[in-house]
């Protein structure tokens, strides 16, 4: 099934919530919103609804909502993490007090990927779920995840708390689902959310000591994405790596031979074809810039097999920019892709990575790009 | 009565003027403030009740030392200025 092009993209950065449009003569920003503030997270829902996670420095996160293509906004409650327990002495593995206190708002996913619908799935630093019925109205710590032992052995990778940054609503049956955590593996609920099991086998962690590379609880996925159309297919950009699942998330292959860095955040996977998936490296995690100044994107057609370096309209001098883990992304065609940096640059390419147009070298750091659907 | 006044950096966000209110505690005046404007809350405290990491209090120019159970005095003429601590960007 072939799927039109979208023609609106939305950028959210440390500075504010870009829109840009497709016009005759190409790609324009044609809306701004929350300029001077920094948005966490952009996410459309299937209602064609816009939800903004501001991450205020001052005042926490906010969580706006617009249901007029970003002309307007209302403020939505953000999580909130209930009362510690009397008693409990909630400390990670290194002997450090976890705040029960929203840090981050990571990741945001409709509860149901098939319908348009008012449950929201919500992924937190310090490595809470959350859930909402009722459109970010109000919302619920998920206690199953929350309560698993093997949550004090989660930590952070390069923010104090660890952090839940995807979410994958399985549109077979919205009672399957992953979540991905930095750094705490990949989690699976086949019931809603009741239960949950690691489904990091395979999976490969070089800063660990030898005896624990395998260890599914301190795995470091930066991103995890699921082609649309084929979602056992699973990518994952990781810490030290790319993996990718044919089965769902039960098993993982870590991919060889990658050309100029297996390290990056990034990754998207074609809608239709699973086999075909797009990253953007860098040097090493000491490392956070482009391959000798060189900015390119990688695209594999065959699962991983092998690679074309795309750098057709990219930088190839002097060229510092790093793409986030959500500042990539595919449309529902499969064709357009988007991805901006720290160093606010935007790209975007109709042709699936042959070519590449900047669309931006001025705008703030950019935190998430978003295809409207 | 004491007074609370909030900074100007929130009115980009909500409005919130200033509020005569009544009690002996920061933690009551600010109850009072918020209970007459609700949405303030969360932009000063956190969810578990303290003041928010990057938040600053001062209460007739001394900042609070009680800044989880905000228990700090208030005098019936005092004035409790809700500002932003520059340690927050």
């Amino acid at each position: 099934m072939s799927h039109s092009p979208s023609n609106r993209l939305f950028v959210a950065t440390r500075k504010g919530l870009f829109t840009l449009e497709r016009a005759a003569a190409g790609w324009k920003i044609s809306q701004t919103a929350f300029l001077g503030d920094p948005v966490s997270i952009v996410h459309i829902d299937r209602a064609g609804r816009i939800y903004a996670a501001l991450d205020l420095g001052h005042f926490g996160s906010k969580l706006k909502r617009s249901a007029d293509g970003g002309a307007t906004w209302e403020e939505r409650a953000a999580p909130a993490y209930p009362e510690k327990p009397e008693g409990v002495d909630d400390r990670d593995d290194n002997g450090t007090s976890i705040p029960w206190k929203l840090q981050k708002v990571w990741a945001l996913a409709d509860g149901s990927a098939t319908e348009a619908t008012d449950s929201l799935w919500c992924g937190t630093l310090p490595g809470g779920l959350f859930r909402s019925d009722d459109g970010g109205a109000t919302w619920e710590l998920n206690r199953p995840l929350w309560d698993k032992p093997e949550r004090k052995g989660w930590f952070g990778g390069g923010y104090d708390w660890p952090g839940i940054h995807s979410v994958f609503v399985d549109p077979r049956n919205a009672q399957r689902v992953l979540v991905a955590i930095s750094c705490g593996g990949v989690w699976e609920t086949e019931d809603g959310g009741a239960t949950w099991s690691p489904r990091a086998q395979g999976m490969r962690a070089e800063y660990m000591p030898p005896e624990r590379a395998y260890d599914q609880n301190v795995q470091d996925p930066h991103i995890m994405v699921a082609s649309r159309e084929n979602p056992d297919a699973l990518w994952v950009q990781h810490h030290n790596g790319i993996f990718r699942s044919t089965d769902g998330a039960a098993s993982w292959q870590e991919i060889k031979d990658i050309p100029r860095s297996g390290f990056g955040f990034a990754t998207a996977v074609h809608p239709q074809d699973p086999d075909t998936a797009w990253f953007v490296p860098a040097i090493k995690d000491e490392k956070r810039i482009p391959v000798d100044g060189q900015l390119v994107a990688l695209r594999t057609r065959d699962g991983g097999a092998s690679f074309d370096v795309l750098d057709n309209g990219l930088p190839q001098e002097n060229a510092y920019d790093l793409i986030y883990r959500h500042s990539l992304d595919v449309d529902a065609s499969g064709d357009r892709l988007a991805f901006g940096s720290t160093t606010g640059s935007l790209w975007i390419t109709e042709d699936q990575g042959d070519s590449w147009t900047s669309l931006s070298a001025h705008l703030p750091p950019i935190y998430c790009v978003r295809f409207a659907p | 009565m004491p007074q609370v006044i909030f900074t100007s950096a929130l009115e980009r966000h909500l409005a919130c003027p200033p509020q005569d209110v009544t009690g002996a505690t920061v933690r009551e005046v600010l109850n009072q403030a918020f209970a007459a404007n609700p949405a303030v809350r969360s932009y000063v405290l956190d969810e578990q009740g303290a003041l928010r990491k990057h938040m600053t209090v001062f209460v007739d120019g001394d900042a609070v030392r009680d800044r989880d159970g905000l228990s700090d005095g208030v005098k019936p003429d005092s004035q409790v200025y809700v500002m932003q601590a520059l340690s927050g960007g």
